[in-house]
């Protein structure tokens, strides 16, 4: 077996394990959503991961392009050309499946796109329609995404002033936290969140949440490490370096953010700390493969601390993110992105460079996501009726509820 | 989000990237991209103000 063989089939065994991360996040959103929305959001989790898949298909892989060998789209600036956009065929049209590499590039995108979509649903739980929320989903992946992709994956301007984001926090992690931020802002807060002096509307269930934070870490080292493969130029021999270093910022970041809320709060937050170890995880992500293992800790550990502060300042300023998706994927994948410039190769260059990319998440990525948000908001109203939020929208939307004897002994008790 | 806000968040992307396109790697560079992030911060700030005050309002942009 030739080492290329070797790292392709390292490439493939990581992707196989990433779906992992699909159903792990599709469990913490059902956990945080109220019982009465509840197979509301695993489903939501399954028709994004479906619709960003086939939006990719349709358009994203034109726009990313990078896996065909097909040139980009250029401008060029003073002699130079600055790669701006993939001009491949619609369809994944063109791609020699037969020839290793094209073939994973194509399937990590599909489930990177799937992750993308799936991310902000836990920010819109409990109101966020299934129908505007398939087009939003494919039409975030089929555009933004796919182009961001492109710039930092796909031999792009960011690529080539040497910007780099071997694990995705950026292209997969902020794009998706970023549109988190876009579907709040749009959908507004649930009922009664700010009413009346505001109150807090706790998840239903915990057990949920924090299992699907194990199965979202265990999908992600996968996903990262296919990612550096594909895109970082790792080799199969950095894969216990990158699983050692998604473990500790994890660990980092959990035990962080369970200092900060035992220390406010007196007791330490489930929620709060699963969230800390996600976002721990995701900030790894960008240099994953580059960085050792106590500068990974170092990264998860500031943002454990910075997590419980965000939530909180984010609750003030009325943003209503049920799963604390803006928080861990959106400012975890920022964070992620600075730090890894800040602590590989140590100089201004670097850093200036992961700046740029910073600048180009909130430049095109969140703009354009928003504008797609309203775009789809025109054509089918994203937010559910008042009615329907009351009701629920496990029995709004599919007629029948996830915990049906629940549901009778609420009848049984408001009837008498 | 206000219109403010998005062109200000729009205009951050070429900026920063005129800043390695046409300048030398120099302070010069470096002031230029910490201009197009000030600009998109304002922007944020534009965004997140928005927000409020129509979800104080109303809830929510809907």
């Amino acid at each position: 077996m030739t080492p290329a063989d070797f790292t392709t089939l390292a490439a493939a065994l990581c992707l196989l394990v990433a779906p992992l991360a699909l159903a792990g996040l599709a469990l913490m959103n059902a956990g945080f959503s109220r019982s009465r929305s509840a197979a509301h959001a695993v489903l939501s989790a399954l028709v994004a991961s479906a619709s960003a898949a086939i939006g990719f298909l349709i358009l994203g892989c034109a726009f990313f392009g990078a896996f065909f060998g097909a040139p980009s789209r250029t401008i060029t600036v003073h002699g130079i050309p600055w790669g701006a956009l993939g001009s491949a065929h619609t369809f994944l049209r063109g791609v020699d499946f037969h020839s290793a590499q094209p073939a994973l590039s194509a399937g990590f995108l599909l489930f990177a796109a799937a992750l993308v979509a799936v991310i902000p649903l836990g920010s819109g739980a409990d109101r966020w329609r299934l129908y505007p929320m398939a087009l939003s989903s494919a039409l975030v992946t089929a555009v933004p995404f796919a182009i961001f992709a492109n710039w930092i994956w796909g031999g792009g301007w960011l690529s080539q002033i040497g910007a780099f984001d071997a694990g995705g926090s950026s292209a997969i992690a902020a794009v998706g936290g970023l549109s988190a931020l876009s579907i709040t802002w749009l959908l507004g807060p649930r009922q009664g969140k700010y009413d009346d002096g505001g109150m807090a509307l706790p998840g239903h269930n915990m057990v949920m949440v924090l299992f699907g934070c194990l199965l979202t870490f265990a999908g992600w080292i996968g996903l990262t490490s296919a990612s550096a493969l594909l895109f970082g130029m790792a080799t199969p021999a950095s894969i216990p370096l990158i699983a050692a270093n998604t473990l500790l910022a994890a660990s980092a970041g959990l035990l962080s953010t369970l200092w900060v809320t035992r220390s406010r709060y007196g007791k330490a937050d489930a929620s709060l700390c699963a969230n800390g170890f996600l976002a721990g995880m995701v900030a790894a992500g960008a240099g994953c493969n580059l960085i050792v293992p106590v500068e990974a800790a170092a990264i998860g550990l500031a943002i454990g601390v910075i997590l419980p502060f965000s939530v909180e300042w984010l609750d003030i300023l009325g943003l209503d993110d049920p799963s604390g998706a803006i928080t861990v994927f959106g400012i975890g994948g920022l964070w992620g992105t600075f730090a890894a410039g800040a602590l590989v190769h140590g100089h201004a260059a670097q850093w200036l460079a992961q700046l740029v990319v910073i600048s180009a998440l909130l430049g095109m990525v969140l703009p354009v996501t928003h504008l797609l948000h309203l775009l789809v908001n025109r054509i089918a109203r994203q937010r559910v009726s008042a009615e329907g939020e009351q009701f629920g929208l496990d029995l709004h939307e599919l007629g029948a509820g996830a915990y049906p004897e629940l549901q009778q002994v609420m009848k049984d008790h408001l009837n008498r | 989000m206000k219109a403010a806000a998005l062109f200000l968040l729009l205009a951050g992307c070429p900026l920063s990237f005129a800043a390695f396109a046409l300048l030398p790697p120099s302070p010069a560079r470096m002031g230029f991209v910490f201009a197009a992030l000030a600009v998109q911060l304002l922007g944020l700030i534009l965004a997140f103000r928005a927000y409020y005050t129509h979800t104080q309002a109303s809830g929510g942009e809907q």
